[in-house]
């Protein structure tokens, strides 16, 4: 609208004009950078580093919402360790709360108490912990899966992908151990399911459990242990993969959309300094604040309503927070197999989930690894796939995304059982075999999807876009007029590679004949120059007749009265 | 052999760089007045947002001072939450509009090109590495000396086998633990109501009513009471005879008065969720139902094991009393849970 | 008394008069007990009254005596109503349950249908039908009297596995549900306590004391009044 578009390269950028503010700003930079360059060598850093060029796309904004909720994570965790006391031992609480006055509780929950109601800012800044902890963990998904949907996990980038996967389950442990350490009732229970699960392993359950609980659940020992993973050994841990993601990140420079300029040679963007140093460094605080003014009106996880843990009650409506529900809907699902084998029994109703949870991390984290093979592409790829373009990963990653799904309703049948005034009974079972029918379903039609919109953008790259305006000819025939795209819109449509399944033999074995086979078996044909050429001819008829008949004024008769 | 077809006629040409679009604050000097002052104000509302923060911090207080509710009232908290927390929020989210409106509007948005080198390293660098890996071990001489290979080998397989030593003293081994419960090691005990501790009369049980029981000996000051309550939690309910379907559990209670494990044999939750017409008994976590007219068997989830009974009988006062323990260990199944372990 | 005793110059007067002393004595005594809280007396004509709005409006389910009816393949179509005391009806019509609207996993709360003084009659003449839990005397509201704290260790033990930790509620088997149990009337809440209205198993006085009753609803009015101390005022008055 205001965009005024210029066709030679553009140089009307102003002059930048040293007035006398500035010229201070430059000299005290002067005068630090040269102490700074005399110790640490930092001339050689901002060299390397400042006008590195980045890609801009609203897709990646994901992994830097997971990284800046981390750094809230650990400036509202810091608040946190100054008031929390990790003890099991047993006090009498005294404090404001009514309802609990003269209960007995255990240290730890005490101090949860303490942060959440007398300490000034305690309970926003639990709440900013709580909550960006849930904001890490839904901007790691969805990173995750921008990346595995545009293919930014090929050569030579698998490396990093395994390093983020590591960081989602990381991310869980984090969580997990956060959750259960003020010792309420719902943490209290989670971690009862936790310990039944280890029970459940064979020959080595029994010791498992009295190593991590330090004797007989709940015992004093898991809350002080769990405090120092949480606080201690993951977040030492992520930090450190960070590191290396980051550093992989700047050394394999990030992945670029295809668009016109733009290679698998080169790196289209804005440079770290200033503009991403302004644009991510002011996100940061954009997330910061945002996630605060959640906390500061929103409260969740009021441990005061689940009262202080003690092994005999549980509530109505018990789940963990989101990013875990997927792990306990396994455990819902499940019909009751047990099998006793000589005197010695498996627990095929715990077993069996949880080997399907490890199958399906393990499938995400090999998926580079699997797909690498099928293609045998050995190329280095810095140029991101459109998620259409490639139906089969695309219908896999959809169905991966619908089991993990079904998995997280599951663990939410009761609540959905009352908002919908359902049968927790029947919604079971629906979801039993919703667990099976939903990710093929959902594969299949994810693949036919993709496989429609590529044939949709070959019509538009050979034929232009519809204009809705029809011309009759002096016969009868009604041509429409098509807008050809430029060579710019174009490029994105005709850029892609194409595969094709290989035969066996010639080094090829049968079994990768048939993978090839199921991902490429199905497929557009890509635009070819002589393909364009001709449209473009027959175009040039077509264009040649509608502008006979129109005296090439494309408008409609009521377009031209109104003028 | 790679599934990548080459493209017919060599393809597309790619067009380059499409020409720039100005935007309104590169060409027109009130549009650049008119972003900077949005800026600097978003800059100068984050002050604000930190001046607020600061005060509503002394001010509104959740346990003293409070301007807008009475002391120590739940408001009192809700207050200093909502204060507190917006003073932040506008102190860091302006900043960081500011900071991006800035690079949006006023900062270069020309597009810069730079090139990408292969990640492999260059044929030279990749010989000097080999070559001073190679020296380096020439050096070591680990080729030469195989005794201090494999002495070295050893020990480095060594050293992680001491791990295992400082793990297995983070807990004591299972032993019989997992096998019995309180009710087992103080036979006789009065079933007591959970919630004071009192015994109960086979009189109390009224027809379609449930107890929450703990033993009457397990108070706290028992050793390790919350291990013991974890594992000796049960219920006691009342049903009309005529409706049983299992004689067995019957007859291990007492005119229709029956007493179960609560704990799940699924995951271990505490169960209890009775429902009086049905005698159905639901866990909140995974759902399984047990029906306590037929032994507390399994009719619906993911838990295999019937809730283990406890057989129950009436002391000479009326009260109901607890010979022994569950007739088989309580929770979650494990590897070796049939396997008798003597207290 | 003195009019009685004034009336009546028969030397049995005295006796008559020292039976319905022990009587009443024993009936304030009763009155007291727990177990058979007497709020009020229901005269004839409210036993009268309430047989009428019965015929009118529950018998089709219940019988035309309160019997209770069965289907023709044995499946109750209204329970029997014999003995389930004045408290039940207070409950059960007072929360809107009853009348019941349609059959289903079982009967909601709704609007009531009765006003006070037709709920009166009707657990008037239910009462009168046989001996059963009345509606509990004012003693046992009286939340000023209850004990928080302890009233919160009651309900996580006895109510949260289905009512939820924060009395929000929660699913049960084949479409049935535990109902919420915060911001309700004191009185529902000890009647449901009391008879086990439905799939709720009955905590009558001997498993829960009428103390202990009174301490569960003050601390469901703690929920109620300062619920979650960080959710806004007017979230509150929404749920």
């Amino acid at each position: 609208m205001c965009d005024h578009v210029s066709t030679t390269t553009p140089s009307t950028r102003k002059q930048t004009s040293v007035d006398a503010n500035n010229s201070r700003v430059y000299k005290l930079g002067a005068v630090g950078g040269d102490w700074l360059d005399k110790r640490v060598a930092g001339g050689g850093l901002i060299k390397f580093m400042a006008r590195k060029i980045f890609p801009d796309h609203w897709s990646f904004m994901f992994g830097e919402v997971a990284l800046y909720s981390f750094v809230i994570l650990l400036i509202s965790g810091t608040f946190l360790t100054m008031f929390f006391d990790p003890s099991m031992s047993e006090v009498v609480y005294n404090g404001p709360y009514e309802a609990l006055q003269g209960a007995t509780m255990s240290r730890a929950y005490e101090s949860t108490l303490e942060i959440s109601f007398e300490v000034t800012g305690g309970l926003l800044f639990r709440q900013m912990h709580h909550w960006s902890a849930l904001v890490f963990m839904v901007a790691i998904f969805v990173h995750m899966f921008r990346v595995f949907f545009t293919g930014a996990f090929r050569k030579p980038r698998e490396l990093n992908w395994l390093v983020g996967f590591t960081l989602m389950v990381l991310g869980m442990v984090a969580g997990f151990s956060g959750y259960s350490l003020p010792d309420d009732v719902l943490s209290g229970n989670g971690l009862r399911v936790v310990e039944g699960l280890m029970k459940s392993m064979p020959v080595v359950g029994t010791y498992l459990v009295m190593l991590m609980f330090g004797g007989e659940f709940p015992g004093t020992d898991i809350i002080p242990r769990l405090f120092t993973v949480h606080i201690l050994l993951v977040p030492a841990m992520i930090l450190g993969l960070i590191a290396i993601h980051l550093v992989l990140l700047v050394l394999h420079k990030h992945t670029q959309y295809p668009g016109p300029g733009r290679t698998e040679r080169n790196v289209v963007g804005f440079p770290v300094f200033p503009v991403y140093a302004a644009k991510a460094g002011g996100f940061f605080f954009l997330v910061f604040g945002i996630i605060t003014m959640i906390s500061a009106t929103t409260s969740i996880n009021g441990v005061w309503n689940y009262g202080p843990y003690d092994p005999s009650p549980v509530s109505a409506g018990s789940q963990p927070d989101w990013y875990m529900l997927w792990t306990d809907g396994g455990l819902r699902l499940i019909p009751g197999w047990e099998s006793t084998i000589f005197g010695y029994v498996l627990s095929w109703n715990m077993l069996i989930p949880m080997g399907i949870y490890g199958l399906l991390l393990a499938a995400l984290a090999l998926y580079p690894f699997l797909e690498a093979w099928v293609t045998g592409d050995d190329r280095e790829h810095h140029l991101n796939d459109l998620p259409y373009n490639t139906p089969v990963r695309t219908g896999l990653g959809v169905a991966w995304i619908m089991t993990y799904l079904i998995l997280a309703l599951a663990a939410t049948n009761d609540l959905i059982a009352i908002a919908l005034d359902l049968s927790i009974n029947d919604l079971t079972w629906a979801l039993r075999i919703g667990f099976f029918v939903v990710p093929v379903l959902s594969f299949y039609i994810t693949k036919r999807l993709c496989l429609s919109i590529q044939r949709q953008k070959r019509d538009l790259a050979l034929h232009g876009e519809e204009t809705s305006r029809i011309v009759r000819t002096d016969t009868g025939n009604m041509i429409e007029i098509h807008a050809p795209l430029s060579e710019y819109d174009r490029w994105v449509l005709v850029q892609h590679d194409d595969y094709r399944p290989l035969k066996a033999g010639k080094g090829v074995s049968a079994l990768r004949a048939k993978a090839t086979s199921f991902f490429f078996k199905d497929r557009i044909d890509p635009v070819t120059p002589a393909e364009l050429r001709e449209a473009l001819e027959h175009h040039g008829h077509e264009k040649h007749v509608i502008d006979e008949l129109t005296g090439g004024d494309y408008r409609t008769p009521s377009e031209k009265s109104s003028h | 052999m790679s599934a990548i077809s080459s493209k017919e006629g060599g393809g597309f040409p790619n067009p380059g760089l499409p020409p720039h679009v100005h935007r309104q604050a590169d060409i027109s000097k009130a549009a650049e007045k008119r972003a900077e002052l949005i800026v600097a104000s978003m800059f100068l509302l984050s002050v604000v947002g930190t001046v607020l923060f600061i005060a509503a911090y002394f001010l509104v207080t959740p346990t003293g001072i409070n301007l807008f509710a009475e002391e120590k009232s739940p408001s009192a908290l809700w207050w200093s939450n909502l204060t507190i927390g917006l003073g932040l929020a506008i102190a860091v989210f302006f900043i960081g509009a500011a900071a991006v409106h800035w690079a949006k509007t006023l900062m270069p948005d020309e597009e810069m090109v730079e090139e990408r080198h292969d990640i492999r390293s260059s044929d030279e660098t990749r010989e000097a590495a080999v070559g001073i890996i190679n020296d380096g071990l020439e050096e070591s001489g680990i080729a030469r000396r195989p005794v201090i290979v494999t002495a070295m080998v050893a020990a480095l397989a060594a050293l992680p086998i001491a791990v295992l030593a400082p793990l297995s003293t983070l807990g004591p081994l299972p032993g019989n633990k997992l096998h019995h419960t309180f009710w087992g090691h103080n036979p006789g005990q009065r079933l007591a109501r959970d919630h004071d501790g009192t015994p109960i009369k086979l009189s109390d049980v009224a027809m379609n009513s449930i107890f929450h029981i703990m033993p009457e000996g397990l108070t706290s000051e028992t050793e390790h009471h919350i291990e013991e309550r974890a594992k000796a939690a049960a219920v006691i309910v009342r049903f009309d005879p005529k409706l049983a379907k299992n004689e067995d559990s019957m007859a291990m209670g007492v005119e229709g008065v029956l007493a179960f494990s609560k704990i799940c044999t699924h995951v271990g939750c505490p169960v209890a969720l009775y429902e009086q017409q049905t005698h159905h008994m639901l866990c909140p976590c995974h759902q399984s139902t047990f029906d306590v007219t037929d032994g507390a068997k399994v009719i619906f989830g993911p838990a295999h094991r019937p809730l283990p009974q406890l057989p129950i009988q009436v002391d000479d006062e009326g009260y109901l009393v607890a010979p022994g323990d569950f007739i088989e260990p309580i929770g979650p199944s494990f590897w070796n849970i049939h396997k008798n372990k003597d207290v | 008394m003195k009019a009685l005793a004034a009336r009546r110059h028969h030397p049995m007067a005295l006796l008559v008069i020292l039976l319905l002393a022990l009587v009443a004595t024993g009936g304030l005594y009763a009155a007291l007990q727990p177990q058979t809280a007497q709020a009020e007396a229901y005269t004839e004509d409210d036993v009268d009254a309430g047989e009428a709005l019965f015929l009118a409006n529950c018998a089709t389910c219940h019988g035309r005596n309160a019997e209770g009816l069965l289907d023709a393949d044995g499946g109750t179509i209204g329970p029997s109503l014999i003995g389930v005391g004045a408290a039940s009806v207070d409950f059960q019509v007072g929360t809107g349950r009853m009348p019941m609207q349609s059959a289903g996993a079982q009967a909601a709360r709704k609007p009531p249908q009765m006003n006070e003084e037709q709920t009166r009659q009707l657990a008037a003449y239910v009462a009168s039908l046989g001996p059963g839990p009345a509606v509990p005397d004012e003693e046992w509201l009286d939340t000023s009297k209850g004990d928080a704290t302890k009233g919160g260790e009651i309900f996580r033990i006895n109510c949260a596995m289905c009512h939820n930790a924060a009395g929000a509620g929660g699913a049960l088997t084949r479409g049935k549900y535990a109902p919420p149990v915060v911001g309700l009337e004191s009185k529902h809440v000890y009647e449901a306590m009391e008879t086990g209205p439905q799939n709720m198993p009955v905590f009558n006085d001997t498993n829960l004391s009428p103390s202990d009753k009174r301490d569960v609803i003050r601390y469901l009015e703690t929920l109620d009044e300062t619920g979650s101390p960080a959710v806004s005022p007017w979230a509150r008055s929404v749920r």
